[in-house]
C-alpha cells in the first residue's frame, strides 16, 4: 500500500531499528518473535526467561548476558560497571541460581578518560566481592572516537541452579500472590535526572544492587518461588505483561499498593511518566503461593535490599492480561507500552 | 503526595458517582476537550463509575494527535537537513507523517533531540552556534505562552541560528467548529483547567451563550473530573447554559495576563488545518510580521508534501467531533493501534483511541 495515500499515514512496521527495539516494550518483544526466535530456535531459549536452565551432567547450570549501554557512564547512585555486575549477576538469582563467574567485554571509546575507566572497573571489583562472583573472563576493543557513547560493557554470567523446583512463568499458578522487594522507579528517574539535565530537590539515587541475598534468604527460609523476575528496563508493567503473556494466566495489582519513593512520584507527575514502566535495577517481583506470603515477607524485610518488599497483587483467571485496580477502585488493562516512554506534553 | 493524593481520593470519588447518579434523570453526552482528560478519564476508569444515562465523548483536545500530516512531514524534512537540531516535545516524535514519523528521521540520523521547554530549545542554540536550532512548537495554549517566551527572547538576544515550526492551535475555535456543526452530538463541555489557568474563561462565556450549551472548566485529577462532571449534569437538568468554574484552585476569570501578553506579543491567530477535521479559521497560531525572521517554514522554504487522502474507514474526524466512539470504528484494534496508527486519536497516548486501546481493552 502506498503510505502518502493513507488518510493519516502510517508506516505499517519500520524498516529500520529504532530505539524502542530495544526499550522492552512491545517492539523489542516483536524483534525477537521476528529475528531472534526463528533464528536461533531451541528449547532453552523458547522458555524466554532472564536466563536460560541447562542440564549438565551432574549440575543444573544457569546462564545469561546483557549489554549495558547507559549513558551518562556515571549517575546518582552507580555506574556502569555496577549495572554490567548486577544486571547478570541478578539474571542469575531470577533462574534462582547461584551466581559463580562472570565475563566481561569491553567496547571503550577512543578519548576515554582513564579515570572513568578506573571508578567504573573500581565499582565492577566492589559489586562482583558483594554478589559472591569471580569476573574469570574478559575481552576489550577500542572504537573510533565518535563511534561509541563513551563505554559500552557486555556481560555474561553461569551460576548452579540451586532452587528445588523450576523458577518460569510456566510455573505460575493461579491464586498465587504477587510480590515486589522494594519502591518501584528510583533507577529510571536517576538516569533521567542526569541524562536530561533535570534537578530535584531531593536527588533520586539508583536502586543498583546484587539480588541473590534477597532469593537465597527465600530458599533458604523454604519458600515455594513459583517465578522471579527482575523488574529492569520497561517496568513492573512491562515484567508482569510478560509473565502473564508466558504463563496464559491473568494478574491483577492494587495500584496503592505497588510502592514508589515520593521523589520518584512526584517526578513522574511533572514529567508525565507512568512509574509502573521505570526501570529498576535492584527491584525483583516474586510469584509464589499465598501460604507462603509472610513467610517470604518476613524474611526479605530481613535483608537490606529488599526490605521494602510488600505484596501487591494476585494470580487470577485465564484472560493472559495484567488488570490494575487504580486508586479510585475502578479496574482497567496495565498494558505493554508502544515504543519508549515519553514525556507528555499536557 | 500533598496537592495530588486528595483530589484521587477513593471515598470522595464513591460520594461524587453517588451524586451524579442522584442527579440524573436523562442520557446527556459530554464532552472533554483535553487530552489529558480523556487519559486519565480512561487511566483511573470513571466511565465505569458513572450512571449509563452519561456517555463521554472525547473531543479534539490532543494537540499530537490534530497536528496536520503535512506539517509533521515539513517537520521531518528539515529535521533531515545536516545543519539542523530538530528539538520537540518528546510526545511529537512518535507521530506518523507522509515521511514517517521524527523518530523514524532519527533512527536514519536526524538530530532530532527531545525537549521539556521551549527554552531548551534556545540554549541548544547558543551552545550550538553553528548549527540551526529549530523547536517544533506544539500544543494548546498551555504550552504556547512559552514558546511565545523563546522566541521573544530569541530576538532580544538576536539569535540567529533559532527557529520555530509553528503548530500551536486554539481551543475556542475547535468548540466553535463542533458547538456550530449541524451533526451536532455533545450537551456539554468540560473545559480545559489548564487552557483555562492561561486565558482564563471569559471566551467561554459566548460560546455558551450562542450554543446554549453548559461549560464547565474542570480540572484532571479523578474529584476534579468528577466535580465537573456533576457541575455540568445538574446545569443540564435544570435547563441552564453558563460557564462555571469547578477549578477555582488554579483558575480565575481573567486567567494569566502576563501569559496572554506574551502570547499576542509573538502571535497572532490564523487558519490551521486540523488532522481529522480539516481547516478551522483563527484556530492557529502563527509568527506576527516583527518575528517572522524566526519562521522555520520561511528559513527553510520547502516544497509541499504530497498527501492525498482517502477512505480507509477510518472515522477519526467523527471521533474527535464526538459523534462516534473508538470502538465503533471497524479499524479499532484491528488495522489501527498504537504500534501502527492510521487515524490521528491512535497516535498519542492522550488520543481517544490510544486511551481506549490502552486502558479499557477488556471486551475487545
Amino acid at each position: 500500500m502506498n503510505e502518502f495515500a493513507l488518510q493519516c499515514p502510517a508506516p505499517a512496521a519500520p524498516d529500520r531499528v529504532q530505539l524502542a527495539h530495544g526499550g522492552g516494550g512491545r517492539l523489542t518483544a516483536q524483534l525477537i518473535e521476528r529475528v531472534f526466535l526463528p533464528a536461533f530456535a531451541n528449547p532453552a531459549l523458547r522458555v524466554l526467561h532472564d536466563g536460560a536452565v541447562l542440564e549438565t551432567p551432574g549440575a543444573r547450570l544457569a546462564f545469561t548476558t546483557d549489554s549495558f549501554v547507559v549513558s551518562p557512564l556515571e549517575f546518582p547512585g552507580g555506574n556502569i560497571g555496577h549495572l554490567a555486575v548486577c544486571g547478570t549477576v541478578n539474571d542469575l538469582a531470577m533462574c534462582g541460581a547461584r551466581p559463580l563467574w562472570l565475563s566481561a567485554g569491553f567496547i571503550l571509546e577512543e578519548g576515554l578518560p582513564f579515570d572513568v575507566l578506573e571508578r567504573v572497573v573500581a565499582s565492577m571489583r566492589d559489586a562482583a566481592r558483594e554478589a559472591g562472583v569471580a569476573i574469570v573472563t574478559g575481552d576489550t576493543k577500542v572504537v573510533d572516537h565518535g563511534k561509541g557513547d563513551g563505554m559500552f560493557i557486555n556481560t555474561a554470567g553461569i551460576g548452579t541452579v540451586v532452587a528445588p523446583t523450576a523458577i518460569s512463568p510456566r510455573a505460575v499458578q493461579e491464586g498465587d500472590v504477587v510480590l515486589v522487594s522494594g519502591d518501584l522507579g528510583c533507577h529510571g528517574i536517576a538516569v533521567l535526572s542526569v541524562r536530561e539535565g533535570l534537578e530535584f530537590e531531593a536527588p533520586v539515587e539508583s536502586d543498583v544492587a546484587p539480588l541473590w541475598p534477597a532469593v537465597e534468604a527465600l530458599l533458604g527460609a523454604g519458600v515455594e518461588i513459583h517465578c522471579l523476575r527482575d523488574l529492569t528496563r520497561g517496568g513492573l508493567a512491562t515484567a508482569l505483561n510478560e509473565i502473564a503473556t508466558a504463563s496464559g494466566l491473568g494478574i491483577t495489582i492494587e495500584e496503592s499498593a505497588v510502592p514508589h519513593a515520593p521523589s520518584v512520584r512526584a517526578a513522574c507527575e511533572l514529567l508525565g511518566l507512568d512509574p509502573l514502566y521505570l526501570a529498576n535495577e535492584g527491584r525483583f517481583a516474586a510469584f509464589l503461593p499465598e501460604c507462603d506470603l509472610e513467610r517470604a515477607l518476613a524474611t526479605l524485610r530481613a535483608c537490606a535490599v529488599s526490605q521494602g518488599a510488600v505484596a501487591i497483587g494476585r494470580v487470577s483467571g485465564a484472560s493472559a492480561r495484567v488488570d490494575l485496580r487504580t486508586v479510585i477502585g475502578s479496574l482497567r488493562v496495565l498494558d505493554l507500552l508502544s515504543g519508549e516512554q515519553l514525556p507528555r506534553i499536557c | 503526595m500533598k496537592f495530588v493524593d486528595e483530589y484521587r481520593d477513593a471515598h470522595g470519588v464513591a460520594e461524587l458517582s453517588g451524586e451524579i447518579r442522584a442527579l440524573v434523570t436523562r442520557p446527556w453526552k459530554l464532552m472533554e476537550i483535553c487530552g489529558g482528560q480523556t487519559h486519565n478519564l480512561l487511566r483511573y476508569g470513571i466511565p465505569e463509575l458513572l450512571p449509563p444515562e452519561i456517555s463521554l465523548i472525547h473531543g479534539p483536545g490532543c494537540p499530537v494527535c490534530v497536528t496536520a500530516p503535512e506539517l509533521i512531514g515539513k517537520a521531518v524534512e528539515i529535521a533531515r537537513r545536516p545543519e539542523v537540531i530538530f528539538a520537540s516535545f518528546g510526545d511529537m516524535l512518535r507521530v506518523p507523517g507522509p515521511l514517517g514519523s521524527l523518530l523514524a528521521a532519527k533512527a536514519e540520523g536526524a538530530d532530532v533531540r527531545i525537549v521539556y521547554s521551549p527554552l531548551d530549545a534556545v540554549n541548544l542554540a547558543h551552545r550550538h552556534p553553528r548549527r540551526e536550532v529549530v523547536f517544533f512548537g506544539v500544543g494548546f495554549e498551555t504550552t504556547a505562552p512559552a514558546t511565545a517566551m523563546a522566541v521573544w527572547q530569541a530576538e532580544r538576544e538576536g539569535l540567529a541560528n533559532f527557529s520555530l515550526l509553528a503548530a500551536h492551535v486554539l481551543v475556542p475555535p475547535a468548540l466553535e467548529a463542533i458547538l456550530g456543526s449541524p451533526r451536532r452530538a455533545v450537551d456539554g463541555i468540560l473545559a480545559a483547567g489548564h487552557v483555562c489557568a492561561v486565558m482564563g474563561f471569559g471566551e467561554y462565556e459566548g460560546l455558551a451563550a450562542r450554543h446554549r450549551t453548559p461549560i464547565v472548566v474542570t480540572g484532571f485529577e479523578p474529584i476534579d473530573l468528577l466535580e465537573g462532571i456533576r457541575l455540568l449534569v445538574a446545569q443540564l437538568e435544570q435547563g441552564r447554559a453558563e460557564v462555571e468554574n469547578s477549578y477555582s484552585r488554579a483558575v480565575h476569570r481573567d486567567g494569566n495576563l502576563e501569559a496572554q501578553r506574551m502570547l499576542h506579543e509573538v502571535f497572532t491567530a490564523g487558519p490551521r488545518e486540523w488532522r481529522g477535521i480539516g481547516s478551522i479559521s483563527d484556530s492557529g497560531l502563527h509568527l506576527r510580521a516583527r518575528y517572522q525572521e524566526f519562521d522555520a517554514e520561511r528559513r527553510f522554504p520547502l516544497p509541499a508534501v504530497a498527501h492525498a487522502p482517502t477512505d480507509l474507514g477510518c472515522l477519526a474526524g467523527e471521533i474527535l467531533q464526538g459523534i462516534r466512539k473508538p470502538r465503533e470504528c471497524p479499524l479499532f484494534g484491528q488495522g489501527c493501534t498504537p504500534d501502527a496508527p492510521i487515524g490521528a486519536p491512535m497516535v498519542s497516548s492522550e488520543g481517544a483511541c490510544a486511551a481506549y486501546f490502552r486502558y479499557d481493552r477488556r471486551s475487545v
